[in-house]
């Protein structure tokens, strides 16, 4: 397998649309190292993987398929990509078994270099974190879910 | 650069549409769709359905940051806006722009060029295209000496207004400066831009469009289409080509819109819109669409040229695959608008549940829609449920096509101006051809005192 121009150009797209700021590449031979430039804020957030290549129809879990009714889902507010902790590096902003309150931020979710914070809205327990880190999310989904009390 | 996703930001028929086009080019789609347009019909016909937002437009359809965001997670190529919402918005073709996504129009530049009507009207000028006389005003006396100038009745237009929105007509100049203030209080609070201009009112006139083709480089027109069959700006019924012109007025008219668009350098299917006014057997420009129309497929019948197609094609950089000796125009095609309104209720929108829906088929009969039975008409978008498009050899057979397809159509469970439809096509003033755009309005008053009747 030969590396053309258009493979090159495809794969610095992709870099572009993804939230990584470097990308190097060995095969055949041939080392491709790509930087992004600092043509805007650079996120600061660390994402565990890129979404943008290859996207896989996702399900769309909805808050009503939830069952036990103790049990909230937390729905993203917004389509954006969703981010358990607010810094790379830095430890998620809940996780399974935290107690959270009505105003306690769970998540954060990016659109265009924007970040906009989740809130439980629900005072109690997380007991499932239904979203991936790094991943786009779509509004209505289920995020996160909080066992109240 | 290929497009291989291309997400569609828009609902409705005209995604169903664009989804078709991208089927037959292997192009997978994903369309970005409010929470109330989940379970529609262009839904299960995109490969991927994302939820942008909440039913209402502002929350989804609107915001081009997040449409932007759903292409870049769903690794798309490229956006196409369909018309209406963010299709003639600079935001959203400037986002793509710098995101690197392909917009699926023109440039952000010539969006603000075309989507200001006052730019428009002088690039028009500077391009030697006919404009309505009239002009901005600034105050109420410039007004008033400009009023002499164009004549009584005028019409007072929004700059950020179109489609017939931000229109007054003054028939008295004792009234101007009374509808000036009220008509630039009204635009500031619709369009966000209070500023105002004045054009004659032609009391009998022809809404003339031309379809065309830029690549940035090279223009060639489609040929004209008719849209004189109007309700307070609305059009409901189109055909291609326009019935009934001299000659030389349809070369004139071609020309014009050719040089309009050279002007600009236009790169993306667009029309620039044309009135004639019957009695000065003369036409002036109006205002150029920079999108993808609703009536396009009057003109994709008659020419055999899909629209959406080179749309993409010009999107990919690719260079005009037409010159215009290739462009023949074959036989007539009309087109009516099916919407959910009542007729009987000075056209109240209608929405609700489509109970049954049965569309046209047959010899040279099309339907885009995304209207099926169980199908949910919301009431936060517009009412267009679908579109019949009949072709024939000439004018009489397209006619008649229709009028068999109209009566063929069935959607119950809310009120439809099908009925509608159906009067007009039988009336003998719009099977002669060429209406001026007051025919509406007459037919209404003829009809009325049938109705009271029945």
């Amino acid at each position: 397998m030969k590396l053309t121009a258009e493979d090159i150009g495809e794969i610095m797209r992709l870099l572009d649309a993804s939230h990584f700021d470097e990308l190097v590449l060995e095969m055949d031979g041939v080392k491709l190292a790509l930087k992004r430039g600092v043509r805007g804020p650079v996120l600061d957030v660390a994402p565990e993987r890129s979404n943008a290549a290859a996207p896989e129809p996702a399900e769309r879990p909805r808050a009503a398929e939830v069952a036990d009714p103790d049990t909230v889902a937390v729905a993203a507010p917004l389509l954006g990509v969703f981010y358990r902790a607010p810094k790379p590096g830095a430890a998620p902003f809940v996780e399974l078994g935290s107690r959270v309150e009505e105003d306690t931020v769970v998540a954060i979710i990016e659109v265009m270099k924007l970040m906009n914070s989740v809130r439980a809205g629900v005072r109690g327990e997380i007991v499932d974190i239904a979203a991936e880190n790094g991943a786009m999310v779509e509004y209505g989904q289920t995020l996160l879910r909080v066992r109240k009390g | 650069m290929a497009i291989r996703r291309l997400l569609i930001a828009n609902r409705g028929e005209i995604a169903a549409r664009v989804i078709r086009t991208c089927r037959d080019r292997g192009i997978e789609t994903v369309l970005a769709a409010s929470e109330a347009d989940l379970d529609t019909l262009p839904a299960k016909l995109a490969d991927r359905t994302l939820c942008i937002g909440s039913a209402h437009p502002s929350a989804s359809y609107l915001k081009a940051e997040t449409i932007v965001q759903a292409a870049l997670g769903a690794g798309a190529d490229a956006i196409h806006p369909g018309y209406g919402f963010l299709a003639e918005n600079p935001v959203l073709a400037r986002l793509c722009e710098r995101e690197g996504v392909i917009f699926v129009g023109p440039s952000a530049a010539q969006l603000e060029e075309a989507g200001d009507k006052l730019r428009a009207r002088t690039a028009a000028q500077a391009a030697g295209v006919p404009v309505m006389p009239g002009g901005a005003v600034e105050s109420i006396e410039a007004a008033a000496l400009l009023a002499r100038r164009i004549g009584m009745p005028l019409l007072i237009k929004a700059v950020g207004g179109g489609g017939g929105r931000g229109v007054k007509r003054v028939d008295d100049p004792k009234g101007l400066a009374d509808a000036m203030a009220l008509a630039g209080a009204e635009a500031g609070a619709a369009f966000g831009d209070a500023r105002i201009y004045l054009e004659r009112f032609v009391a009998r006139a022809r809404h003339v469009e031309v379809q065309v083709l830029g690549d940035g480089e090279r223009v060639v027109h489609l040929g004209t289409r008719d849209c004189s069959v109007q309700r307070r700006y609305q059009k409901l019924i189109e055909e291609a080509t326009a019935p009934d012109l001299a000659p030389a007025m349809r070369d004139g008219i071609h020309d014009a819109a050719l040089r309009f668009a050279a002007h600009l350098s236009y790169r993306n299917a667009g029309t620039v819109e044309f009135l004639i006014d019957i009695e000065r057997e003369t036409f002036y420009f109006l205002e150029m669409n920079a999108r993808i129309q609703v009536e396009h497929p009057v003109t994709e019948a008659v020419t055999g040229i899909d629209l959406v197609a080179e749309q993409i094609a010009i999107a990919e950089g690719a260079r005009l695959r037409l010159v215009q000796a290739d462009v023949d125009f074959d036989g007539c095609a009309i087109e009516c608008r099916i919407n959910a309104e009542d007729p009987e209720h000075d056209f109240r929108p209608s929405p609700g549940i489509i109970r049954e829906a049965r569309w046209p088929a047959g010899e040279g009969v099309r339907v885009d829609t995304h209207i099926v039975t169980g199908s949910r008409v919301a009431p936060f978008y517009d009412s267009l449920l679908g579109k019949i498009v009949a072709h024939g050899r000439d004018r009489e057979t397209a006619l008649a096509r229709l009028a068999k397809a109209i009566g063929e159509t069935r959607i119950e469970g809310i009120a439809t101006n099908l009925a509608f439809h159906a009067a007009v096509l039988a009336d003998p003033e719009f099977a002669r051809g060429g209406v001026d755009t007051g025919y509406l309005a007459r037919l209404g008053a003829r009809a009325a005192p049938a109705r009271v009747e029945a």
